[in-house]
């Protein structure tokens, strides 16, 4: 059940989604922001619901659209900019964009460039935890596209004979770069292969967060008394293309004006909170306008930061000492 | 000291981590009631219990992405492959993965990590099978690359490997694992990595090489002692980091380099090698540096077809009297 404070929290980080991925919109189109940006817009109430059962104890991996991700496990939106930006004030020191954000110090075993790059991370995670006797969890996101990498096998079946505490999530935004899901993938529901690993798999409404979060949270109750994996499939839809220069030449306008206007997940869960009288109309445009805020601190602060120094370039490569 | 095959050498490092670091355990294919194919974990499960004895799924990408969340998220994994050319299976786990991470994250992660597995010819195991490949892992950063050709530095590296707070790739040799050697009890014995071991001293040629090779270069020297030309052998044992000042130094005394390894020739490790010292030392070399390595071929697994691929003891005492102009 999702009570007050978890409600507000949840409003909150899908506000801060929203507004760091359309600002990173807005600054690549100025030409502000380069590389390869893959913006999580419309697929926030994934990312918030699920974080929102997630201590800084327990793992998640994240994929190349990993901004929501990232920011619903704790990251700082001015560093998280800032990284985007190439400074040396990102979370990464400006090496690596926005496909690699990471805070280890909140349990993020970072994003992942590679489509199921990270699925066998997260899973390493959960050996982690069981072999440690924690009572946490750790969480692989990953798309569509991913359920179709052999990564997202191995690990499932290796998770699910160890009877791993990891809940695979899989953000299912119906197009992998440009191919719909039904050209690509076998099944019309990815979590019909759970039966193929002997675990439970479920699919719900991405874009419902009542409806991600209770499955989220019978998933993680399975985890954490030793029943193993879950595969839990979250169907939603990218609003921006695939990537910020995508042509989008494989949907029509009128389908995203659909899900824009008819799903837009941030919408449906402030009519869910105001229904629910969980919250005020007062409350949700205070959380909004902070978060606006944030967001223009966070754009000030990147601006503003240094270039990362040559110098230094070489560091890190390996740990020292 | 005790008389311990390689294998044995490698099992006791391993068994003596395990005891003194709960976080250490090993995961991999048949790793628990056969061992592993050459023994170097017989028996451990016994001890350990499976928890810590890992039998895994043949799913290599799994095998080394799961010990690299591991490594992350606090423990000490050693990962086993059971031939190194599997890498190639899980080759995103290990050069887009494993190496990069803590670059990419700022430095922020540890990977305290070990990727063994065994490589090499000597058993007809063919193409797919006996391919010598750490020149690959020496050309990615990130990775350190790890080469024991004796008992002793089998056990003195690998427990550097297991501490070391970085991805280390252990490359064992098939054909080495039933060699003898005597082995430090020491539980605290251990070779810092980038230190190359000088396993015979000599005047004329240095003649740099690794696992399986250096044997056979050490007959290679016994012959041309017999022609009275000196051979100095030097294992750099570490590919990464490498011991570039004892080869430049040996090189200096001796004006003459060879550099032997059974990986392939193109673009192997010691071309490497040879670049650095002529870049370094050029005035000190009094011939051309000779470079062999296994012929760009599959390796076949005839016997004598294999034997043809690889260099021979003979090209070896041939490219050392060549750079004596004899």
């Amino acid at each position: 059940m999702i009570d007050k404070e978890r409600g507000l929290w949840i409003y909150n980080k899908m506000n801060e989604i929203r507004d760091f991925e359309e600002t990173a919109w807005t600054l690549f189109t100025e030409n502000k922001l380069r590389g390869s940006v893959h913006l999580y817009t419309g697929e926030e109430a994934v990312a918030a619901s699920v974080c929102s059962q997630l201590t800084n104890e327990d793992y998640i991996a994240s994929t190349h659209r990993g901004h929501g991700h990232c920011i619903a496990k704790g990251a700082e939106l001015d560093k998280a900019l800032a990284e985007l930006m190439g400074k040396a004030t990102g979370y990464c020191k400006g090496r690596s964009g926005s496909m690699h954000i990471a805070d280890f110090s909140k349990g993020n075993l970072g994003a992942n460039a590679i489509v199921g790059g990270g699925i066998p991370i997260a899973t390493g995670g959960g050996l982690a935890i069981k072999m440690q006797g924690k009572p946490n969890v750790s969480v692989a996101f990953f798309g569509d596209g991913a359920s179709n990498q052999g990564t997202f096998h191995e690990s499932i079946n290796l998770a699910a004979v160890w009877k791993l505490p990891v809940i695979y999530i899989c953000e299912n935004n119906q197009f992998g770069m440009t191919v719909p899901v039904e050209q690509s993938t076998s099944v019309k529901n990815i979590s019909d292969r759970a039966a193929g690993y002997g675990i439970v798999g479920e699919t719900v409404d991405g874009n419902d967060v009542e409806a991600v979060y209770e499955a989220f949270a019978r998933a993680k109750k399975r985890a954490v008394a030793g029943e193993g994996p879950t595969l839990l499939e979250c169907k939603t839809y990218r609003w921006r293309g695939h990537w910020t220069g995508d042509p989008e030449v494989y949907r029509s306008r009128e389908d995203v004006e659909w899900w824009k206007e008819n799903k837009d997940p941030i919408k449906l869960f402030r009519a869910y909170l105001l229904k629910k009288k969980l919250a005020t109309k007062k409350e949700l445009d205070e959380i909004e306008a902070a978060a606006a805020d944030k967001m223009a601190k966070a754009v000030n602060f990147a601006e503003n930061s240094p270039e990362p120094d040559p110098a230094h370039v070489l560091d890190d490569v390996f740990c020292e000492g | 000291m005790a008389k311990l095959t390689y294998a044995q050498a490698i099992r006791q490092v391993i068994e003596q981590e395990m005891k003194r670091d709960d976080k250490v355990f090993v995961m991999g294919e048949d790793v628990e009631k056969l061992g592993g194919v050459f023994g170097t974990t017989r028996d451990l499960y016994k001890e350990f219990g499976t928890d810590r004895i890992r039998n895994t799924p043949i799913s290599e990408s799994a095998i080394v992405g799961t010990a690299l969340g591991a490594a992350c998220a606090g423990m000490r994994p050693i990962a086993e492959l059971m031939y190194w050319d599997f890498a190639f299976v899980c080759a995103d786990q290990i050069f887009n993965q494993m190496a990069k991470t803590r670059y990419v994250f700022g430095g922020n992660a540890k990977i305290p990590m070990v990727l063994r597995s065994q490589q090499g010819t000597g058993r007809g195991n063919a193409a797919t099978h006996s391919q010598s490949l750490e020149s690959i892992f020496m050309h990615i950063p990130g990775l350190k690359v790890v080469c024991p050709a004796t008992p002793a530095d089998a056990a003195g590296l690998l427990r550097t490997a297991i501490r070391d707070d970085n991805p280390v790739c252990f490359f064992e040799h098939k054909a080495l694992y039933i060699t003898k050697g005597e082995v430090p009890d020491d539980p605290e014995f251990m070779i810092p990595f980038g230190k190359a071991d000088i396993k015979r001293e000599g005047t004329d040629v240095t003649l740099v090489t690794n696992l399986l090779y250096v044997n056979r270069c050490l007959e290679a020297a016994e012959e041309l002692a017999k022609e009275g030309i000196s051979v100095e052998v030097i294992d750099p044992r570490t590919l990464v980091p490498f011991d570039y000042d004892t080869v430049a130094a040996s090189v200096k005394k001796t004006g003459r380099l060879v550099v032997v390894h059974e990986a392939h020739k193109n673009n192997g490790w010691g071309a490497q090698v040879i670049t650095e010292i002529t870049n370094r030392d050029f005035r000190d070399l009094d011939a051309a540096p000779i470079h062999l390595g296994a012929k760009a071929c599959p390796l076949p697994f005839n016997p004598g077809l294999e034997a043809a691929v690889i260099p021979s003891i003979k090209e070896i005492v041939d490219a050392c009297k060549a750079t004596m102009y004899r």
